[in-house]
């Protein structure tokens, strides 16, 4: 996993607002690989204790490969991540990230973008906004924060979209009223939330109520860390134990050990590398196996023995 | 390595197309097997050997001016055979930036692309062409972008849209289908364009293949190879010209087998448009006669053996079998019968 990794310079650190701060990635060399709007990136962070794999939204323009920009809400109970970014990364530093993936992109066929942002999840709609008025689409922006401290870009955002741009201020007791908002909108109408998990499930509820097809309903994800946590693996018949760290899978530490399996799509769909356990938890992460056959085999190229659990293997 | 062309040669008519010994060398043999099932048979595209059809992402080769002029031709006759839908003009300027920017990096001496923020000049010299544009701006290109790059690449190209969890086929250049159609599948989503392959729903591929493909990332392009056969080197086996190449099934003879059935090979290639977030798929098709193929006598016998034990209903919908028994016959002499081949 680690062959795709690029390699990026802090090159710009910016305060937004007391909480909230943006970091410039430039690379080494050339430019970035593109991306669409609704990307995000994975960061590899190194932690003293350990290196830390945190996702992102791109929040740049699409059109300029020349950096990446994303912004950063420094979590109270952060467990290192935000913390780390806030607190230890700076001008110069350099970092590993993924390339960009897309889980949230917007819909094609939609005749009117809603979005729906609370504080920090303003991110994917930067990237969205620069598109949107270039290709002259239809799309409004209903911000929620909480003035002084999670309003970030919201002066920006006044001087470039007033006309799209809605914002609700908790400081000032301003209220979006989703209910209202989605029952009032046009045929062929797609909404995106970004935001804390209780706006998310507040959209879907007024949404559904609104008689919203699941499919018009979009919300941001990323694509989990992988490959995951590190575990240990026993083989029984070359009575051998292996570790396998957090950033290879399963099918790439038993290579390493000259343990050769037959793979094709590192994917976990093709079928090739099945192979079959005979003790201990795993997470299976494939396409592939029936829950029947997930009793007694899995896919090393995606699935991993769970934390803590004596994975033996039929090998 | 520098690519050499060799002049034109018809597709049609009076199918001048032949491979030289190099061309053959490198022909992309389908079957690791004695046998051929479907399968998900999708693997991380990685740069292959130097020469191989596999080094670089699209592949240029000793046909490139035949299969060019073969593509006028087709769009001369039929130019719907390249659509774009409205909500796929990002992605297809995407398409052109990808394939300007892999040529011109891969095969120096033909192509050249020069970059100035939107200010782009293309050039070409196998085709001796000089074009500046301004990227994203569709009137300063003599036709619509993926028209534009397609006329000057080798292969089909379908450009698939992702959204409501599936993959819908809303532009393409489609000029040498096997046996299928850009404009009866436009629109469609991936599980209907594949609708009519037999038995291999059941074995629930296409849902497994359609959550791979759904999730290949910027820079981390896969491929596949596919096949069938085709009478005479015709690249526009298409379904609105069935009526031009489907009865040349029944002219095969045990006496003319050898030089007029062949071997169509599918390099299929799947790359994330990374600002559009639609997907490039590629289907560069590679022919071999008969005669030519059995130059390489371990693929004569490979083949030879996955014909025999083809399951009918696969014989039927690749449109083998009319003449099925004909080529098997005349492969028999290249199997030594009870060892297994070696062809890799």
């Amino acid at each position: 996993m680690m062959r795709s990794m690029i390699e990026v310079e802090v090159t710009k650190v910016k305060q937004i607002t007391d909480v909230i701060r943006e970091f410039t990635l430039s690379p080494m060399t050339g430019s970035l690989p593109g991306f669409s709007s609704g990307s995000h990136i994975q960061l590899h962070l190194p932690t003293s204790v350990r290196v830390l794999k945190k996702a992102y939204s791109l929040l740049s323009d699409p059109a300029d490969t020349s950096s990446y920009r994303i912004a950063v809400r420094l979590q109270e109970h952060s467990k290192g991540g935000s913390r780390f970014m806030h607190e230890r990364l700076s001008e110069g530093d350099h970092l590993h990230i993924t390339p960009p993936a897309n889980l949230f992109a917007p819909n094609s066929f939609a005749r009117h973008h809603l979005m729906i942002a609370g504080g920090i999840g303003i991110t994917p709609f930067l990237s969205y906004l620069a598109e949107f008025q270039r290709q002259s689409k239809s799309y409004e922006l209903h911000y929620a924060y909480r003035g002084g401290v999670t309003d970030a870009y919201v002066t920006d955002l006044r001087q470039a979209f007033s006309a799209k741009l809605h914002t609700y201020d908790s400081n000032l007791e301003q209220r979006l009223d989703l209910d209202q908002l989605l029952s009032n909108q046009p045929v062929g109408t797609h909404v995106y939330v970004c935001g804390p998990e209780r706006l998310r499930l507040a959209v879907q509820e007024a949404a559904t109520k609104n008689a919203w097809s699941p499919s018009r309903i979009h919300w941001e994800a990323f694509a989990g860390a992988e490959p995951g946590q590190a575990f240990q693996v026993e083989l029984a018949r070359l009575n051998k134990t292996l570790e396998v760290s957090a950033d290879e899978s399963l099918l790439e530490a038993l290579e390493a050990s000259g343990v050769e399996i037959p793979n094709l799509c590192r994917g976990g769909v093709c079928g090739q590398c099945v192979t079959t356990y005979l003790e201990g938890e795993v997470e299976h992460r494939d396409a592939f196996l029936s829950q029947a056959d997930q009793s007694q085999q899995l896919m090393p190229c995606v699935s991993r023995g769970r934390c803590g659990s004596r994975l033996v293997l039929d090998l | 390595m520098s690519v050499v062309f060799n002049p034109i040669e018809s597709y049609r008519d009076d199918f001048t197309f032949r491979n030289t010994s190099k061309a053959i060398k490198r022909f992309p043999f389908p079957f690791p097997e004695d046998q051929y099932m479907y399968s998900v048979n999708i693997e991380p595209a990685l740069k292959g050997e130097a020469g191989s059809v596999f080094e670089h992402w699209f592949d240029i080769d000793e046909h490139y001016l035949s299969e060019v002029a073969e593509r006028a031709k087709v769009l001369e006759k039929d130019p719907d055979r390249c659509l774009v839908m409205p909500h796929m003009e990002c992605a297809a300027w995407d398409s052109l930036a990808l394939l300007m920017t892999h040529l011109a990096r891969d095969y120096p001496e033909w192509f050249e692309l020069y970059q100035s923020g939107d200010q782009w000049v293309w050039v070409n010299h196998a085709l001796n062409l000089r074009q500046a544009f301004t990227y994203g701006d569709s009137e300063t290109l003599p036709c619509e972008p993926l028209e534009y790059i397609t006329r000057q690449v080798q292969g089909d190209f379908a450009i698939l849209d992702q959204r409501d969890n599936n993959l819908w086929m809303d532009a393409g250049m489609v000029t040498g289908p096997a046996d299928w159609s850009i404009k009866f599948d436009a629109g469609m989503n991936f599980t209907q364009w594949h609708a009519p392959v037999p038995m291999a729903h059941k074995m629930g591929v296409f849902d497994r293949a359609l959550k791979y493909l759904m999730n290949i990332q910027v820079d981390r392009p896969v491929r596949r190879l596919n096949w069938t056969m085709t009478v005479n080197p015709r690249l526009d086996t298409s379904s609105e010209t069935y009526h031009e190449w489907g009865h040349e099934r029944s002219l095969v003879t045990p006496d003319n087998v050898a030089q007029m059935v062949h071997l169509r090979v599918e390099l299929q290639f799947l790359a994330r448009l990374p600002r559009s977030h639609a997907l490039m798929f590629s289907i560069r098709t590679y022919l071999i006669r008969l005669d030519e193929l059995a130059t390489q006598p371990e693929w004569a016998c490979r083949l030879h053996r996955v014909l025999r034990e083809l399951p009918d209903e696969l014989a039927d919908y690749k449109g083998l079998s009319q003449y099925r028994a004909m080529v098997v016959d005349w492969l028999k002499s290249y199997d030594p019968a009870e060892r297994p081949c070696c062809a890799e």
